[in-house]
């Protein structure tokens, strides 16, 4: 496997007036061509902050990017100046950003946001880019092309709007996809759709892709290795199946445990217990401790290194110590391990 | 949930003129009911109208056809003040945006209390402040909290903020446009156990609209299914799940993305073609099991009721 992307030891922080906001605390991941990475992780966690640095797109001040390399095909991004960014932006690595209602310009047509880039990177005359927009919205579903091309934003739905915004992200054929939540506002049909064009496209152009989502029915779906955020770094990295059947984390735990599936029944919802770390001043130690309920002594005084697993699965977890207790998984994430597929797959037979 | 109608959906149309000869029917003749008590999801293909019809019931726009009837009185046409008020106090609404439906300058007491104030329902500095602590402490969060901004709140916190904001003048019917699209599943799931411990202990209805299916049938107690501007199909959560009958339902169901990989790896999807049903006349909605009921013609009707009646 060839490697695309190679980030070392990135650190990111943001000099605010209350003082210095550590949101990536050094994260090391590669992503090798042709796969999909997927990131999860609560909100905060520095998902989007970590994607965003990739690019160079923190707002500098009051963000900076403090430590750390970021290689991609063996150039450093983060040496390179705003000119040379800008080559690399849209064209070779382009971003579907989470918000797709900031990122439209509210003021201007859909088809021209989308035409701008087309003339811009891929050199298109204005007749071949307005073709190839048709294409491109067709493509994401949206129909009558013709003459959405004609509207503004506001006159799309939420979900509408998205695909636009996914429809601009392929328009140049990048190598590496960032996609930040591209497919939360789309009802499920429309979301496999975009998960399958995407997958498409990945397969023909041999591209990667990097895919940020809260939906970890999605995360099965689409990727081939998952990394785990806590608190600006990652806590848990592995293939799709060492986290989703045998993950170690006790925060990876609670994540897979806070899902209903199709057969809960009236019970409360699992909830991770108290709130996030505060990143102005990380706990020392674990910084999931405080909120672990398998947390030993060691997990508040020092941080726990990365434990190998396997081959492919690492985790932050003094759990993996030699010297700690053997802890089994809670009850719901257990059965989630044994690939439940739950309750749906038996009215399948006379679903269809 | 009682049998007592609290909102009644009456041929409920919004269309939109996006240009000189052309109009998106983005609500297309819905018919429903919702219950006191009880809490209504609407799902459906994105721009199918669930948004529209919100916003419809809710007065941010004009019907262009219709009634919605809210406790016995058309919400729409020539209103008094008085019942424009009264309207505007009963019926709130939570919107899918934490980060663009809070005012970055106000502080968080002042949107928690904008609604007392316009209503008047506190004379007193002291009772209003007392209030939002109220509030706070009733969707989690803390005093403290009061004096704060909204960007110095995470995600699942401004929609707490967002709920306390919508709980302030006592509705008793909510609207809720993906209030959880935007949180991470535990957040999600801190958010909807507080909605459904807010609705056992003060009664409110609640129209939930979401994308998460798995989320939606946990909350719901009876599922509508919208499909371009009109309702397809419409049944008791379980039995919806259990029985889908609509070819667009059953479509929907068979894309849910389960966390599952190996069954993520051998999916099969349905998809959905208007194309294949019957032209014959003009589909009605007619139930075709008990509490259950699909948009279909007489033939289709037959059809259904032979391959998922019970006969009664
Ligand atoms: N401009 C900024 N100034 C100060 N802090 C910031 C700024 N931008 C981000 N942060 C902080 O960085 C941290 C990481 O934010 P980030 O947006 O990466 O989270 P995320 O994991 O993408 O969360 P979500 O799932 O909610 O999108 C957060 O604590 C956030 O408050
Ligand atoms: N102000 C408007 N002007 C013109 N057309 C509009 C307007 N608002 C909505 N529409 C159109 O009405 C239809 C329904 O939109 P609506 O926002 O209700 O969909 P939705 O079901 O909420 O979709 P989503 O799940 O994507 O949010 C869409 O075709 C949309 O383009
Ligand atoms: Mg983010
Ligand atoms: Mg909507």
């Amino acid at each position: 496997m060839e490697k695309l992307l190679e980030v070392k030891n990135m650190h990111v922080s943001f000099d605010t007036y209350g003082g210095e906001v550590k949101a990536v605390r050094g994260v090391n991941f590669d992503v090798n061509k042709g796969e999909t990475l997927a990131i999860v992780g609560e909100s905060g966690s520095g998902k989007s902050v970590t994607t965003k640095a990739l690019m160079q797109l923190i707002p500098q001040p009051p963000g900076r990017i403090k430590e750390g390399e970021i290689l991609f095909e063996g150039r450093d991004l983060a040496k390179m100046n705003e000119k040379q960014m800008q080559k690399i932006r849209g064209k070779e690595i382009s971003m579907i950003f989470q918000d797709p209602m900031t990122s439209l310009n509210p003021t201007m047509k859909v088809g021209n946001q989308i035409m701008e880039g087309l003339i811009k990177h891929q050199k298109m005359s204005k007749a071949q880019a307005r073709k190839r927009v048709s294409e491109l919205l067709e493509l994401v579903g949206i129909p009558d092309a013709e003459n959405r091309i004609n509207q503004y934003p506001h006159q799309f739905s939420g979900g509408m709007r998205q695909r636009v915004v996914v429809a601009i992200a392929l328009a140049c054929n990048p190598k590496l996809l960032i996609a930040d939540e591209p497919t939360t506002a789309l009802d499920v049909t429309i979301q496999a759709q975009i998960l399958e064009l995407m997958k498409d496209i990945q397969k023909k152009t041999d591209s990667a892709t990097i895919f940020i989502t809260h939906d970890l029915g999605v995360v099965a779906n689409v990727a081939d290795r998952v990394a785990v955020m806590y608190a600006g770094k990652i806590v848990e990295i592995g293939t799709v199946d060492d986290i989703f059947y045998n993950p170690q984390h006790p925060y990876t735990w609670g994540l897979l445990g806070s899902m209903p599936s199709l057969d809960s029944e009236d019970e409360e919802l699992y909830a991770i217990p108290g709130s996030p770390p505060d990143l102005l001043n990380p706990p020392k130690g674990d910084a999931f401790a405080a909120r672990n309920e398998y947390a030993m002594k060691i997990d508040f005084e020092q941080e726990p290194p990365m434990f190998k697993v396997s081959d492919t699965h690492y985790a932050a977890t003094w759990l993996l110590h030699e010297n700690a207790p053997k802890i089994e998984p809670p009850e719901a994430v257990k059965k989630r391990m044994e690939g439940n597929a739950n309750g749906s797959s038996s009215s399948e037979g006379e679903r269809i | 949930m009682s049998q007592e109608k609290l909102v009644e959906i009456k041929n409920l149309k919004q269309h939109f003129k996006t240009g000189r000869h052309s109009v998106v029917k983005a609500v297309d003749g819905l018919n429903f009911n919702i219950y006191k008590g009880e809490t209504f999801g609407l799902v459906g293909e994105s721009g199918c109208g669930k948004s529209t019809t919100g916003r419809t019931i809710i007065r941010l726009y004009d019907a262009t056809d219709g009634e919605v009837i809210f406790d016995g009185e058309n919400v729409h046409g020539k209103k008094s003040r008085e019942q424009l008020k009264k309207f505007n106090r009963e019926m709130q609404m939570i919107f899918q945006d934490p980060y663009a439906s809070l005012n970055p300058r106000m502080k968080v007491a002042d949107i928690i209390a904008e609604g007392m104030d316009i209503h008047g329902l506190e004379k007193d500095a002291k009772g209003r402040e007392s209030r939002v602590h109220e509030l706070l402490e009733t969707v989690g969060l803390n005093k403290e909290h009061a004096n704060r901004y909204p960007h110095e709140f995470s995600g699942g916190q401004r929609q707490r903020i967002g709920i306390a904001r919508a709980l302030a003048v006592d509705p008793s019917f909510i609207i809720a446009d993906e209030p959880i699209s935007a949180l991470d599943v535990s957040i999600q799931a801190q958010v909807v156990n507080l909605l459904k411990k807010l609705q056992e202990e003060k009664n409110l209805t609640y129209l939930f609209i979401a994308h998460d299916l798995s989320m939606v049938k946990y909350i719901s107690d009876r599922i509508g299914v919208m499909y371009f501007g009109k309702m397809v199909e419409l049944a008791d959560a379980d039995e919806l799940y259990k029985h889908p009958i609509h070819p667009y339902t059953q479509s929907l169901l068979s894309a849910i993305p389960l966390p599952d990989p190996d069954y993520e790896r051998t999916r099969e999807r349905f998809t959905y073609d208007p194309n294949n049903h019957d032209t014959s006349e003009e589909p009605e909605f007619r139930e075709v099991r008990p509490g259950h009921y699909v948009l279909c013609t007489t033939k289709e009707f037959e059809q259904y009721q032979r391959e998922h009646g019970t006969g009664k």
